[in-house]
């Protein structure tokens, strides 16, 4: 413990979290740490008070037409926007500004390359701009694609030399309003903002753990004075991804290469909610013909919520039957320490994708008894507008 | 006697030719909050280094495996519905299962207190 390992990556305030933190261990790549006081009592303070997360493995980036446009306003987000959307089956066109939005990177086949965040700034002086966060484990490939896609019609910048800092919980308003600005209590749920304090940052009102949060872009030599000064207020304690793993499983939410993959659709995933309806109209995004006839006709497999009905967790990889016949998996399952019960998540033969249907898991061999039951785990709490 | 140690952290106390053993204290505290615990029935044979167990945290399953060899014949119960007598007592109350020892000599080749504190700060 506490060793640095050589080939791994190192977070720009690796000295900050090295100091407290009880845990390291890889995590794409990085040497992200692991836990602090300890993983429940880091789940239950998040979803009591505010826990701070360091994500500065992710990847944001801005994508932006070439300077002298000459394009805009709503003309250059659109112009912008199109070329994203040739990627994914969102309405990137139709966000206004200061909106977010969450899809995925589509396959030909209608298969999630990645899970991602969009949003447009709400500054004017920003029209044909798009800030973009994807996932540390596919952050090369995904700005490969995306710089590939736009060739030469627009530029992308990767951001991730910066600290992405979330702050998430009941307390993390109240936080941030103290720290950074009063002006946070006016955004909500799925918006952004840029704020003139500890440098420039880019915060949007987003999270992962179904509870209320910023998360917020801020350049390397900015952060150490930014997370001194939220860690300062007694509300906040630093968190592990060992927590921001078991908050993210409660609320339901996918974790790329578990609940998403190249062969999972948005549709078998249950994010048709993703897919807005001029995009649905159009089917015009990669694997367009599969996501409509799986929106028309149903998937074939669909994401569920599982509770094991014993108390031996089921997790990733875990085969799930019913009647002695194989009907799925387990792609993420866990502890919550919220419902003090095993949770997982997992995929289904649509006809058994309904709450109340008794599966069996198979763990280790032996046949544990479980019910599919609805997401989210435990309610979201987002501040909606 | 005293306890001895495996380089898997699973301790081992012997009395008479019955061996107690479960998971060490450095061991524990490596695991974090234990959730749950799955035992063997009694009556099944094990082997020194086979799989005798099986103890999750909240973030990952790991294997506990047999410190000596010999048939399990007691399992602590009360790890099944209070798990985190593991985290509370990892060397006493929280102990795993009673094994009549097949080989007794296998005992005298496991680490004492002084070697394992070394071998677990290492």
């Amino acid at each position: 413990m506490g060793e640095r390992t050589g080939s791994l990556k190192h977070l720009p305030l690796d000295a900050l979290w090295r100091a407290s933190a009880k845990k390291f261990g890889d995590f794409a790549g990085y040497d992200m740490p692991l836990e602090f006081e300890g993983l429940i009592p880091e789940h239950h303070w998040t979803r009591t008070q505010a826990g701070l997360f360091d994500v500065s493995h992710m990847g944001p980036c801005f994508f932006a037409l070439p300077k002298g446009h000459g394009l805009e306003g709503d003309a250059a987000h659109r112009a912008v926007a199109a070329i994203i959307e040739e990627l994914v089956p969102g309405d990137i066109q139709g966000l206004k500004p200061g909106q977010v939005r969450y899809t995925t990177l589509l396959n030909a086949s209608g298969g999630c390359l990645d899970d991602l965040m969009i949003a447009r700034p709400a500054e004017p002086g920003a029209a044909g701009d798009l800030y973009i966060v994807v996932n540390a484990g596919t952050k090369e490939q995904d700005f490969a694609l995306i710089a590939q896609a736009a060739a030469g019609r627009a530029n992308l910048v990767r951001a991730d030399d910066r600290c992405l800092l979330a702050l998430q919980g009941p307390a993390a308003e109240a936080v941030a309003r103290a720290v950074i600005s009063d002006d946070l209590g006016a955004i909500s749920f799925m918006q952004v903002k840029r704020f003139d304090a500890f440098g420039r940052l880019t915060i949007t009102r987003s999270g992962y753990t179904g509870e209320d949060g910023f998360e917020i872009l801020v350049r390397a030599e900015h952060a150490g004075a930014l997370a001194a000064a939220l860690l300062a207020d007694e509300r906040v304690k630093p968190i592990g991804l060992g927590a921001r793993d078991s908050l993210r499983l409660e609320a339901g939410l996918c974790l790329y290469g578990h609940e998403l993959d190249e062969t999972i659709s948005p549709i078998e995933a249950d994010l048709a909610w993703i897919i807005q309806k001029r995009r649905r109209a159009l089917g015009d995004f990669p694997g367009g013909a599969r996501i409509l006839e799986e929106i028309a006709e149903g998937p074939t497999r669909r994401r569920i919520g599982i509770r094991p009905l014993e108390r031996a967790p089921a997790r990733d990889g875990v085969e799930i039957h019913k009647d002695g016949r194989k009907v799925g998996v387990v792609t993420s399952g866990g502890f919550s320490p919220i419902l003090n019960a095993p949770i997982s998540m997992g995929y289904v033969e649509t006809a058994l994708a309904v709450p109340g249907t008794r599966i069996d898991l198979m763990v280790r061999g032996t046949a544990r008894p479980a019910e599919i039951v609805a997401l989210p785990f435990v309610p979201h709490r987002y501040r909606k507008g | 006697m005293a306890a001895r140690y495996t380089k898997d952290h699973e301790w081992v106390r012997v009395e008479g030719d019955v061996a107690t053993c479960g998971i060490s204290v450095f061991a524990a505290e490596q695991l974090g909050d234990v959730v749950y615990v799955e035992l063997p029935a009694v009556g099944r044979q094990v082997e020194q280094g086979g799989e005798m167990a099986v103890v999750e945290s909240a973030k990952a399953a790991s294997d506990v495996y047999a410190p000596v060899t010999g048939e399990i014949i007691a399992v602590n119960d009360a790890l099944t519905s209070n798990p985190e007598k593991v985290n509370e007592g990892p060397e006493g109350e929280g102990w795993f299962v009673k094994i009549q020892l097949t080989k007794p000599g296998e005992v005298d080749a496991l680490m004492d207190e002084a070697a394992y504190a070394a071998f677990a700060k290492a």
